[in-house]
């Protein structure tokens, strides 16, 4: 099969790409389009590094084929933060309470933790425990993490 | 190493078109969860990848005269925001609910759930309490198939070449109905199951069972259909005696493996403990409706 011509919307910004049939969101995301804020961890669904939005579902870019993504809108880390200058709440909040270690992890957490907040501007930890559940930190700070999306999203809630 | 080919037919003709025309060499793309992990890691290597979400039928949930249809691609995560359904099933939402992270149920579906075939499968014991069937189209035409039917062994269905599930059924719901599903995992959260224990029962205007269907999962080579536990539940009031009958019952279908989240007799007698909690939980339900 000759490569398969995709044409997508990453960040609100169009991209066309070529890619195999076999070939994985994520792989096309960072080696096709260079956009390499999204991490690929485990491969298999298991870490949620490589959280993406795909038309606003929260998914493993990893266990998404790219052809799937044609005509589809998805939203990466590369888009949180307000231009240059201004971080997401989320980010800013991570940052200042110290949310991430090593970071690998952190992309995947910044967009699950984000889904969330739109659904529910209002978690309780263990709600906020339980969403997060399928991003793994191999540095194990959830505890830094927890307290960061709490702290987001009472700024966010004010704001 | 074959050439991998990819097609997201529209329609439910031009998909069961060419699963037959591809015979062996196809597999159905879902929500991937499963087909692509053995995919990247070379555990299969189809000639074909057939994504169905595009097929209107797949996705699609609907409600006719009080009796559902879910599409068997929905994925779980649009099951779980479905208000009316989830009110309606509430058991079979449980089991939805424990299928992975929210990025898994943002893509992995019942009918992937099912067609995987594992013994542990969470969504199954639930569709198999409450009683639906598996919608199949194929080359042959249509059939339909009760859920129980459709795991005959450990990755195995009875599915024939080029078939493929497009849907589940559910009866409609009586008055005083209830169901709940329960799993037992060393975790809390994003593991898989010990032992799954599903109780669907429906009470008459006086507190009576009229109906009881319950099934367990992960403590067989397939998903089962517990006939005996039910009718320890049926003709009684719930009472005690009849939620004891119910846990030995489900304990004695129980043909389970040591593993290591596990051994053979700690899933047999927590399979008693959880089909009982499971049925104290529908039976709440049953009387608030």
């Amino acid at each position: 099969m000759p490569k398969a011509h995709v044409t997508t919307t990453i960040n609100g910004d169009a991209y066309e790409v070529l890619c195999e049939p076999g070939q994985t969101l994520v792989d096309v995301i960072r080696n096709g389009l260079g956009l390499t804020g999204t991490k690929e961890g485990c491969s298999t669904g298991d870490c949620g590094a490589c959280s993406v939005m795909l038309d606003g579902e929260l998914v493993c870019s990893c266990l998404v084929l790219a052809v799937e993504a044609d005509g589809k809108s998805i939203d990466t880390i590369e888009g949180m933060a307000e231009g240059e200058d201004e971080l997401h709440p989320l980010q800013r909040n991570f940052l200042e309470l110290n949310g991430l270690q090593c970071g690998i992890c952190t992309p995947g957490i910044l967009i699950a933790a984000r889904a969330l907040l739109e659904r529910n501007p209002d978690p309780t930890e263990t709600e906020i425990r339980f969403w997060l559940a399928g991003n793994l930190c191999r540095c194990t700070g959830y505890d830094k993490v927890i307290r960061s999306v709490q702290a987001a999203a009472e700024e966010m809630r004010e704001a | 190493m074959t050439e991998l080919n990819y097609a997201a037919p529209d329609s439910l003709d031009a998909a069961v078109g060419m699963l037959a025309d591809a015979g062996a060499g196809a597999r159905i793309l879902a929500g991937g969860t499963d087909v692509l992990v053995l995919l990247h890691g070379d555990l299969i290597e189809p000639e074909l990848i057939v994504d169905i979400k595009n097929i209107p039928e797949l996705t699609e949930i609907s409600v006719e005269d009080g009796a559902w249809r879910i599409g068997a691609a929905a994925s779980g995560m649009k099951l779980m925001d479905h208000e009316d359904f989830a009110a309606a099933w509430p058991g079979v939402i449980e089991g939805v609910a424990l299928i992975g992270s929210v990025q898994v149920k943002g893509r992995a579906s019942v009918g992937g759930n099912l067609c995987n075939a594992s013994p542990a499968a969470d969504s199954v014991p639930p569709l198999i309490a409450a009683g639906a069937m598996a919608n199949i189209a194929g080359p042959g035409g249509k059939r339909d198939l009760p859920v129980e039917d459709v795991i005959t062994g450990p990755g195995q269905t009875a599915l024939e070449a080029g078939e493929m599930v497009v849907s589940f059924t559910f009866p409609k719901r009586p008055p005083h109905s209830g169901d709940c599903y329960l799993r037992l995992t060393p975790r809390t959260e994003m593991d898989i199951a010990v032992v799954g224990a599903a109780v669907n029962l429906t009470l008459d205007d006086g507190g009576t069972c009229t109906a009881a269907r319950v099934s367990l999962g992960a403590v067989a080579p397939t998903p089962l259909l517990v006939e005996d536990a039910a009718a320890a539940l049926i003709g009684t009031s719930v009472d005690d005696a009849a939620l004891d009958a119910l846990a030995a019952a489900a304990s004695a279908a129980c043909d389970p493996i040591d593993d290591k989240r596990g051994t053979i007799a700690y899933r047999i007698k927590t399979a008693g403990v959880m089909t009982r909690r499971a049925a104290e939980t529908a039976l709440d339900r049953a009387r608030r409706n």
